[in-house]
């Protein structure tokens, strides 16, 4: 148990829980506040594995935009404040979900620490911005311009729906 | 050194919650909190796959665990040579962006249903459903040519 051990436990225990009660929380607007530490929470995870410009977009994307949207799209659709029974599923529903979960969870974990279970091992891949800018510019040149063209096609697709099928008119 | 154990578990958390989350959800915006969980599971993988040297699991190989514990990290991993392309972490990168453009797209098809149902409640919107119960005035005609 070294310090990176300890301080990748409490970063991931922090992640685990908050990523539980997100999809458990009877509260929206909680809810979406449990994805902002999970995720949050992530990033330290990636940090502690050395991938720290990951780490940096995933404050600057998730935390920071994504989240931002789903409190924003909650207030859109009124979402109800306070505690709310009709957020999940009818009971079977919820335990049939529930199996499902954790029958992905041992599938995953199973295989996983199948494969690395007992090994250990320095994180000393390269993660800085330099590295990854350079591996970006260099060799996933292509990949990276598709995913520029993907996200216009995203923000005109967004704003080509949430305008409504008439086009023009504002409601 | 860090146990690879732990960042197993953790995707493996992840992803279990994410599928209870689509799956037990009925407002649309919380099955895409779930959705959110599982492309983060999948980005710590990719993270968690750079951290080995190149080659993957089979330069790391079988190499005894005991070994690996006993150098004290500095030999290891840190002497095999890396992926240059820090094929991984770009993944990571990638899946982040394809998850923004994802959620923005999802959020305003959500919105474009808020709009045309007043609700986000999954158990409402049937149409497409086999019994399709509740379709409104839009299952009129259809019944007519029936008859």
């Amino acid at each position: 148990m070294t310090a990176l051990d300890g301080a990748f436990a409490a970063f991931a225990l922090v992640a685990a829980a908050a990523a539980v009660l997100a999809v458990t929380s009877r509260q929206v607007v909680h809810a979406a506040l449990w994805l902002v530490l999970s995720l949050g929470a992530l990033a330290g995870v990636y940090l502690v594995l050395s991938a720290e410009v990951v780490a940096m977009v995933q404050l600057l994307v998730y935390v920071g935009a994504v989240v931002v949207l789903v409190l924003f799209a909650l207030m859109l659709t009124r979402a109800p404040i306070g505690v709310r029974p009709d957020l999940s599923a009818s009971r079977p529903r919820r335990i049939v979900a529930a199996v499902a979960g954790i029958a992905v969870s041992v599938l995953v974990g199973g295989t996983l620490l199948a494969a690395l279970g007992s090994r250990s091992l320095t994180p000393a891949a390269p993660g800085s911005a330099r590295d990854v800018g350079q591996a970006i510019f260099t060799g996933w040149v292509l990949p990276f311009e598709l995913l520029s063209v993907l996200l216009l096609g995203a923000l005109v697709g967004a704003i080509a729906v949430s305008r409504g099928p008439k086009g023009g008119d504002p409601e | 050194m860090i146990h690879l154990a732990g960042p197993a578990i953790l995707i493996a958390l992840l992803a279990g919650t994410g599928v209870f989350g689509i799956l037990a959800r009925r407002n649309a915006v919380l099955v895409l909190i779930g959705a959110e969980l599982l492309l983060a599971a999948a980005g710590v993988l990719f993270v968690l796959a750079t951290t080995l040297p190149a080659g993957g699991l089979a330069a790391l190989g079988d190499l005894p665990a005991a070994r690996t514990g006993a150098t004290g990290g500095s030999l290891d991993a840190g002497a095999a040579p890396s992926d240059p392309l820090v094929s991984g972490q770009v993944a990571t990168i990638m899946l982040i962006t394809v998850a923004a453009a994802e959620i923005g797209l999802a959020l305003a098809v959500v919105l474009l249903l808020f709009r045309a149902r007043s609700t986000t409640d999954l158990a409402e919107v049937r149409e497409l459903g086999e019994g399709a119960p509740r379709t409104g005035t839009e299952a009129e005609p259809v019944e007519e040519i029936a008859r």
